[in-house]
């Protein structure tokens, strides 16, 4: 039957890898944003830095562990310079300066110059980067299939339990660290400083210090976050670009910013609805629209969705309506 | 709230002499303030009796001491010190007319605004072009005459925040809750009690932008308090507040006086002004015009021209000024000159 197919494909979704990704990528946005009030708006270019760093570190040869740190310190590195020059002027400057070294970091990654350890615009294959992370499996080795429910993936492999079982755990691991982070004096002095930088600096606070510390933390949250999503994958620039941050963003505040659990729901939420609408219009469709409209129809509602989420339930599913309100000073 | 404030409460924090009842106006609630008679008190005064009130006049152990320092807007100059002392353990009132650039200095003083030359020292450490937090933690610290809650933080974190030297603050501390938790307990004990002062400890889980204005004015002094300072610097602490909190309010800033505290206000209510100060100091248009005790600086002519700008002899310090009639006649005098 069509719609049990339908059905099960959105299933996927809530536990896809990307999905786990994305979540990750979220919860680096929510230190920034919600937590410290800092506009990051170009995630993806901590993400494909990351990726960079992963895939570039195990092709030279490096040890997995070795090449997740190489991928943390390129996000956290990214923010340092981006920090540096930003944070000590007003908010909207990060936002420009974001979104700009994101773009610059796909143009160099697709350039020429850096074929030789990029690949170009065509990116990394799958199968240069990836045998490390999947040597590391405890999970049968494949062609070993297992189905859970209606979900059935080789055990070990690109698209298999052992990416989604490594990609959630990873997640997991964030959100108890966020969670440590959050509810102590530091989450606290952050929560001040998206409130009113100047009051916490007459409290003897250093705000610049801990924007920074919130902007690498959060760029690492991003950077592993690009590791992830690459897992499954190969390594193309062209597919970490803007609308990915915009994904991040939409599932941020789609969850709910400043909430602990916000960017897990709601990139869960996202990507099995978005999916339950382009194959539902695949199958319903089929004939009316072709293959890329229905991409491009997809992509058009999410737009529709973020306006709308922001305009009527701006605190997200999560957040607190109440906390809001005092957002008008 | 008001019913709350019929009780006196604030005779625990200095010897004050119990208001029987509420007052209606401010200038009832100041009436019912007396100077306190403590030792700090009598002390300050002793002190200040010697010092010669003229502009830029030494004290015997100032704490600040500002040099030359100037802050102009474009070709305007919001402030022009040439020199300055504040007198430690005193409380110092600078008042002004609007935009004569009190606040301004402040912000020069504190690190928020940097001048376009000058220096000044703080406990004998110079302070030009240090970061508005190391002044803070150096011990000065300042509230705002626009408030700054930290709307979505609750009262008790607001407080929280404001204290100095939590482990828990640091990035890795903070993971490991043991090494904060008792300093926590200890600031929340210390920020109830402060609460409790102002009235606010109803609220303490409330969010903060829920507050009204004076209610925030108060929180946001009660903060400041949370840090500890050698000397605070309050920027129009009575705007907005209530006739009864007013007065508990001036009890508090002379109770802090009375504990070893310098206090530096910035007022426009003459009366507080007169009832709570040690030495008062008069800015007009970025300068310093007068200075000296409250009783004679309020009779000086400079200030009576900087603020009515004619030649009355008027005491500022007069209720009679409060009657808005008085006020009109001596507008109306000022413009058939
Ligand atoms: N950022 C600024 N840019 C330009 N001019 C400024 C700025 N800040 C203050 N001024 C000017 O400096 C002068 C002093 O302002 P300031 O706020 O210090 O006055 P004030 O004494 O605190 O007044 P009030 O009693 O009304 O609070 C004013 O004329 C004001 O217009
Ligand atoms: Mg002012």
């Amino acid at each position: 039957m069509e719609l049990s197919r339908i059905l099960t494909q959105a299933l996927a979704e809530l536990i896809a890898p990307t999905t786990a990704a994305i979540a990750l990528a979220a919860i680096g946005l929510n230190l920034h944003f919600g937590f410290t009030g800092l506009l990051n708006m170009g995630q993806a270019g901590f993400m494909l830095l990351g990726a960079y760093g992963f895939g570039i570190a195990t092709i030279s040869g490096a040890p997995f562990w070795l090449a997740l740190l190489i991928s943390l310190a390129a996000g956290a590195l990214f923010a340092l310079i981006l920090g540096a020059p930003t944070l000590q002027l007003r908010g909207d400057y990060l936002a420009i300066v974001t979104i700009s070294a994101a773009e610059i970091i796909r143009m160099l990654g697709r350039a020429t110059v850096f074929q030789e350890y990029t690949g170009g615009a065509a990116g990394l294959t799958g199968g240069s980067f990836k045998s490390t992370f999947q040597e590391l499996s405890f999970l049968p080795a494949p062609p070993e299939r297992g189905a859970f429910g209606p979900l059935e993936y080789v055990f070990t492999g690109s698209d298999s339990w052992w990416t989604r079982l490594f990609a959630w755990a990873v997640v997991l691991i964030a959100v108890v660290f966020v969670w440590l982070l959050t509810r102590s004096p530091w989450g606290r002095v952050l929560k001040g400083i998206r409130e009113d930088e100047d009051a916490v600096r007459a409290l003897g606070k250093n705000v610049f210090s801990y924007k920074m510390q919130a902007l690498v933390l959060g760029g690492m949250c991003g950077s592993l976050a690009g590791m992830l999503y690459v897992l499954p994958r190969s390594v193309a620039p062209d597919a970490m670009g803007r609308s990915l941050t915009f994904f991040a963003w939409t599932v941020l505040l789609l969850g709910g910013a400043a909430t602990l659990f916000g960017p897990v729901l709601g990139s869960m939420l996202f990507y099995a609805v978005y999916m339950l609408l382009r194959a539902g219009m695949r199958e319903g469709l089929e004939g009316v629209v072709s293959a890329t409209m229905v991409e491009q129809i997809g992509g058009l509602l999410v737009g529709v969705t973020l306006m709308l989420l922001v305009i009527f339930r701006p605190q997200g599913i999560l957040g607190n309506k109440k906390e809001l309100a005092f957002d008008a000073r | 709230m008001p019913d709350e404030t019929t009780e006196n409460k604030v005779t625990e924090v200095s010897d004050v002499p119990e208001a029987t009842d509420v007052p209606e106006s401010t200038v009832e609630a100041l009436d019912a303030v007396e100077r306190s008679e403590t030792e700090a008190a009598k002390a300050a005064e002793h002190v200040l009796a010697a010092v010669e009130p003229t502009v830029g006049v030494s004290k015997p152990d100032p704490i600040l001491v500002v040099d030359d320092v100037q802050r102009r807007f474009g070709g305007m100059t919001a402030v022009d010190v040439q020199h300055l002392e504040v007198q430690r353990g005193v409380i110092t009132a600078l008042i002004g007319p609007n935009g004569a650039g009190k606040t301004t200095f402040f912000n020069l003083l504190t690190g928020f605004d940097k001048p376009n030359q000058g220096s000044w020292a703080f406990e004998g450490r110079p302070l030009g072009g240090v970061s508005a937090a190391k002044v803070a933690r150096n011990g000065m610290v300042r509230t705002f005459q626009l408030t700054k809650a930290l709307s979505r933080l609750t009262v008790l974190q607001n407080m929280l925040l404001a204290a100095m030297g939590n482990p828990g603050e640091n990035l890795f501390g903070s993971l490991v809750k043991p090494l904060w938790a008792g300093t926590e307990k200890k600031n929340t004990e210390k920020a109830l009690e402060i609460l409790a002062r102002f009235k606010l400890d109803a609220k303490k889980d409330d969010f903060a932008g829920s507050l009204s204005g004076g209610q925030r004015k108060l929180l946001e002094m009660a903060r400041a308090l949370m840090t500890d300072p050698t000397m605070i610097m309050l920027d129009e602490p009575m705007a907005g507040v209530n006739p009864a909190l007013v007065q508990s309010l001036l009890h508090h800033i002379q109770a802090l006086r009375d504990d070893g505290m310098t206090v530096l206000f910035v007022e426009h209510d003459m009366h507080a002004v007169r009832h709570i100060s040690d030495w008062v100091v008069v800015m007009a248009e970025g300068k310093i015009v007068a200075e000296g005790p409250p009783k004679s600086v309020m009779q000086d002519q400079a200030v009576v021209d900087a603020y009515l700008g004619a030649h009355h002899d008027t005491d500022l310090g007069d209720d009679s000024l409060l009657d808005p009639a008085v006020l009109a006649r001596l507008e109306a005098e000022e413009e058939k000159r």
